[in-house]
């Protein structure tokens, strides 16, 4: 229960998120669910990092995703400035196999894999980009 | 005769009790729970995340004074999905993934444990901290320096 007071002003902020589990287990909390977009997944963090700033305290996980469209088909690169890899397969051990540059929108083949997402760029390399640097685009 | 000056006399004393009543258990009671009160007996209702809770609230509700009975009308929410926590192997290639373009962060796993230690500039702390909670870990260890 003290956590849930501790973080009561973000389990609040949580009422728009779907798919939302809230528990606690041996002193950590772990919230998981699906936000509607990146704006409320954001929003979310801010308030985590007020409750606990720099996230130093340990007691929580909060594992919330933007939930993306089945029809969605393209994506946006979203790092901070420099290019995105492109590799041969999910994991940065896997040769790179082409590049995307920031801000460009690329064709999306396939999300089977959260955190690898299989792109094809229009120049036709395809490959895997981390799914983290890839923005939806509605 | 008597029976009508005694429910008047009741009435008389328990109507501004019961609102007292009310207010003194639902400002005890968790968010989420409605607190009624009809002559010293408490109606609670709303859904609660847990058995503890609701059993919770029914103490608190039977140690306010005044109050002669407790009906228990909370309801406990379906239980949520369990927590799943990372196979450990998966967990430290998945790691190496997401730390990969933070140079100044270490990262360490040990039992679904991310022990983070290093430097990162602020803004870029967010966007770690969310990549690393996608894997599901146990637990993230955060000492990493803020500059």
């Amino acid at each position: 229960m003290a956590l849930r007071d501790k973080y009561k002003a973000l389990i609040d902020a949580t009422s728009g998120i779907s798919d939302l589990a809230i528990r606690e287990i041996d002193g950590i909390l772990y919230i998981d669910g699906t936000a509607a977009d990146g704006a409320t997944k954001d929003h979310l963090w801010e308030v985590y990092n007020q409750i606990d700033p720099n996230f130093t305290s340990g007691d929580l996980v909060l594992n919330v995703n933007v939930a993306i469209d089945a029809a969605v088909t393209h994506a946006k690169v979203i790092t901070e400035s420099s290019n995105l890899n492109i590799r041969k397969g999910p994991g940065t051990d896997q040769p790179i196999v082409g590049k995307a540059a920031h801000g460009e929108v690329i064709t999306l083949v396939n999300r089977s894999n959260d955190l690898w997402w299989l792109v094809r760029t229009k120049d036709g390399e395809e490959g895997y980009c981390y799914a983290q640097y890839l923005e939806a685009q509605a | 005769m008597s029976t009508i000056i005694a429910a008047t006399l009741f009435c008389v004393g328990c109507k501004p009790n019961d609102a007292a009543i009310q207010a003194a258990i639902q400002t005890k009671e968790a968010a989420g729970i409605t607190v009624a009160v009809t002559k010293g007996d408490v109606t609670l209702t709303g859904e609660v995340e847990d058995e503890a809770i609701k059993t919770k609230a029914e103490e608190i509700a039977k140690a306010e004074k005044g109050v002669k009975s407790v009906i228990n009308n909370l309801t406990v929410k379906p239980a949520s999905l369990p927590v799943v926590i990372a196979d450990n192997a998966a967990l430290i290639k998945n790691v190496t993934d997401a730390t990969k373009d933070f140079p100044t962060v270490k990262a360490e796993v040990k039992d679904g444990v991310i022990l983070l230690t290093g430097e990162i500039k602020k803004a870029s702390l967010i966007t770690l901290m969310q990549h690393l909670s996608a894997l599901k870990p146990k637990k993230i260890d955060n000492k990493l320096t803020v500059k």
